[in-house]
């Protein structure tokens, strides 16, 4: 957060005309303009607090009666209506039966009783090849991972097990009915273990889904649709939004669809792509540069990390030229990468291929025994798959 | 008059086979040692246990119970800190645990090697690491040990392997100093230590397969405070016979909170993995009078008068006292001296925690790498750029 905080106020610090330009750096697919300048030498001296501000979205009618809830509150929430609806639902995982350490399952244990909600023993592998097994049996499996930073005993499980069971199995078998929640994302005094967002390591395998809120609202509606899904997802929870974010949450059950991203604000000149806590900092700073510099910035919240919403957000960067993302996870090979490599190899080689009348192919699939992995621009009728 | 007497008992020591104090002690009417009978220990596996007394000389408890007080008042100043937000983060306390970093450290060698999980301090500490560097570690500070930049969780010393925050995930590091240590042939043993929370997770029992295959010298050592985090062991696991766990590998179930117990424990299990037999496992049941960390107030897994009858039953420096001052081994007058002492100890070394500047901005992106030029590190924003060095 203290990153692009300050990447922002660095990028949006006012100089006087005729300035240099500059490179904003790999991240970004379009040239800054020139009136945006660098922090310069004192901006490795100056401390930055880390903030944001919650922006809450205006409630929304259309789901029936709302009730003010922070994030915990909403994911209570949501679990409360898939244990209502789904007989064979379960939640379990480490500390969840008093509530969770941030409160998320509160209740839940008195109402539905402890064979719905139960605790287990400080195993994560064991947690998710457990939810797995619950899973492939038509049940609803919702597992905990009490941080993200302590999913990658659980790696193995979700990438090698979950992910693939599908696939191997020829649709025979599956564990779609798995989703597993974890808190996410930096809190200010988390360091090493307890700040991690891992989104982009399992972004990296395909048959899962993974979902980051950035509102409560936003998180019932992500988290119900995840549960339903018929795929195992991952739900991320950005823990410091738990407590801070409050808004009108709908109490009955209502879904928000997978893979779309949401355009928060329109605008004409940048794009800016966040997820999470940072789409808070994105607005932040969308404000800013409409006020300080008279730049329209469009947000876009992609919600789904994993598929994701490539129409919305080539879309968009057709529409103003330049994008702009933001994340909190290290750089090298953050998702930001993957999206920016993307809009910029079909952005671009779209454009080419039309003029050339040629298709994009791409396709991009991984199993046991062959890779077929194929981008080529070829003449229309003719496909070639290149083993 | 003071200084006289020791020279004159310094003379009449002879060839310093004992310490001039000891000589010095005899006018002032103090026993040297006394015997103590310590509880059995149970036993998995094993033909004979560590024996049922032991010799404790005043010397040595003194030692222990200044080592004890030191780390009691420590984490206790710690607490103060965290809540006055000189210290923030996460930090894990060990009071009532004081017998367990004290007692291990007395059966082993410093030349021995030992890791642990994140409640680590007082280890740090026996491990001989100044109470200074620890709290100037906890306060983020350039004087702590690992230069402000590890915290609670990540403090390492000589033969100290820290510090680590993922549970569990030390075990098999541990077994691989084990087999450091048998391959270097120079007689060490390695303590590898982690809690009953920790004794469920999975890499653990494969650090006790390919210890046992190796017959490594690894002592693994179950701390068990009967909580982790917030579960009590019998929500946790389906034997709560922690030293029983490793199956194959022998163990032994021993008393935490008396630090002799630990002690003679320890010396056995230690000779018993030098003797080249293999690993062997060590059950601690101990207490810890904090909550898990500094979040967590304790009480909501469990009444307050069961740590309040703990602390009157079982504290582990009320125990050692109480056998020094019944036995004649010290005064009361004696230990209150050391108690004011080590107050002031703490005290000065909470004043340098607090005063010491934090690390420069420049260290941030230093010992990311080992590379022999330096390599720049983009910091929060792309036109900050921090060298690496390391």
């Amino acid at each position: 957060m203290a990153a692009v905080a300050s990447r922002a106020a660095g990028i949006l610090r006012l100089r006087a005309a005729g300035a240099e330009r500059r490179w904003c750096g790999p991240r970004c697919a379009g040239l800054v303009q020139g009136f945006l300048q660098p922090g310069g030498e004192d901006a490795a001296q100056k401390r930055r607090v880390a903030h944001f501000t919650f922006q809450p979205d205006p409630e929304s009618l259309q789901y029936g009666q709302t009730q003010k809830m922070n994030l915990f509150q909403s994911i209570t929430s949501a679990l409360d209506n898939s244990l209502a609806k789904d007989p064979t639902a379960v939640i379990f995982g480490e500390d969840v039966a008093f509530g969770g350490v941030f409160r998320c399952t509160v209740g839940l244990r008195d109402k539905y009783g402890k064979d719905r909600v139960f605790n287990t023993p400080l195993c994560e592998q064991g947690i998710v090849g457990f939810g797995i097994g619950i899973a492939v049996t038509g049940a609803t499996a919702i597992a905990e991972i009490q941080f993200a930073d302590y999913i990658f005993p659980a790696f193995d499980q979700i990438v090698n097990e979950a992910a693939k069971y599908r696939y191997r199995s020829g649709d025979l078998f599956n564990c779609g009915s798995l989703t597993i929640r974890a808190p996410w994302g930096c809190v200010g005094h988390g360091a090493l273990y307890h700040s991690q967002s891992p989104e982009a390591f399992f972004a990296h395998c395909p048959g899962i889904k993974v979902v980051i809120p950035r509102s409560p609202f936003q998180a019932k509606g992500l988290l119900l649709s995840c549960i339903e899904d018929k795929n195992p997802c991952i739900f991320f929870e950005p823990k410091i939004l738990y407590r801070a974010a409050v808004e009108q949450v709908p109490v009955e059950p209502y879904k928000i669809p997978l893979s779309q991203a949401e355009v928060i604000q329109e605008g004409s000149d940048v794009t800016l792509v966040a997820w999470g806590t940072q789409v808070h900092v994105i607005r932040e700073v969308a404000s800013m540069a409409q006020e300080k510099l008279g730049v329209s910035c469009e947000i876009i919240d992609l919600r789904t990390i994993v598929p994701w919403d490539m129409d919305t957000v080539c879309k968009s960067v057709v529409k103003t030229g330049r994008l702009l993302i933001s994340h909190e996870a290290p750089l090298t090979g953050g998702f930001a990468s993957e999206i920016s490599s993307t809009v910029q190899c079909k952005h671009v080689i779209d454009d080419f291929l039309e003029k050339a009348k040629l298709t994009f192919l791409s396709q991009e699939q991984c199993c046991l025994t062959t890779i077929k992995f194929a981008v080529v621009g070829i003449p229309n009728g003719v496909r070639k798959n290149v083993s | 008059m003071r200084k006289m007497l020791a020279a004159v008992s310094r003379v009449l020591a002879g060839a310093a086979q004992k310490p001039a104090s000891r000589v010095l002690i005899a006018s002032r009417n103090f026993a040297n040692d006394a015997t103590f009978d310590i509880k059995k220990c149970d036993l998995h596996r094993l033909e004979e246990g560590p024996p049922v007394t032991t010799v404790l000389t005043r010397e040595d408890g003194l030692k222990y119970y200044r080592m004890m007080q030191t780390v009691r008042r420590m984490e206790l100043k710690a607490d103060q800190l965290y809540k006055q937000k000189i210290i923030r983060g996460f930090c894990h306390l060990c009071d009532g645990q004081e017998a367990c970093c004290v007692g291990l450290e007395a059966g082993i060698n410093p030349t021995d090697h030992l890791i642990t999980a994140y409640r680590a301090h007082g280890f740090t500490f026996t491990r001989g690491l100044p109470v200074r560097a620890i709290l100037a570690e906890l306060t983020g500070r350039r004087g702590g040990c690992a230069k402000g930049k590890g915290g609670s969780m990540h403090m390492y010393a000589k033969n100290f392997y820290g510090g680590n925050g993922i549970v569990g995930a030390q075990v098999p590091l541990g077994a691989g100093i084990a087999l450091a240590c048998k391959y270097n042939g120079k007689d060490e043993v390695c303590l590898t230590l982690y809690g009953d929370g920790a004794a469920n997770q999975g890499q653990i029992f494969e650090a006790y397969n390919m210890a046992a295959l190796w017959k490594l010298p690894c002592i693994f050592i179950c701390e068990n405070n009967r909580y982790g985090m917030g579960t009590s062991v019998e929500r946790a696991a389906a034997s709560t016979d922690y030293y029983k766990r490793g199956d194959f590998i022998p163990g032994l179930r021993v008393d935490g909170m008396d630090i002799l117990c630990v002690r003679e424990a320890t010396k056995f299990a230690a000779a018993y993995c030098r003797s080249g037999k293999g690993p062997i496992l060590m059950e601690l049941q101990t207490y810890r009078y904090h909550g898990h960390s500094m979040s967590d107030p304790g009480v909501s897994y469990r009444t307050r008068e069961e740590i309040q009858e703990v602390r009157s039953k079982s504290d582990p420096i009320m125990l050692l006292k109480d056998r020094m001052v019944n036995s004649n081994l010290a005064s009361v007058e004696e230990l209150k001296e050391i108690d004011v002492e080590v107050r002031k100890e703490i005290e000065d070394a909470a004043q340098f925690a607090t005063a010491d500047p934090e690390p420069p901005l420049e260290e941030l992106g230093y010992h990311i790498y080992s590379s022999d030029p330096p390599f720049e590190v983009r910091g929060a924003n792309q036109w900050i750029k921090f060298k690496s060095v390391s």
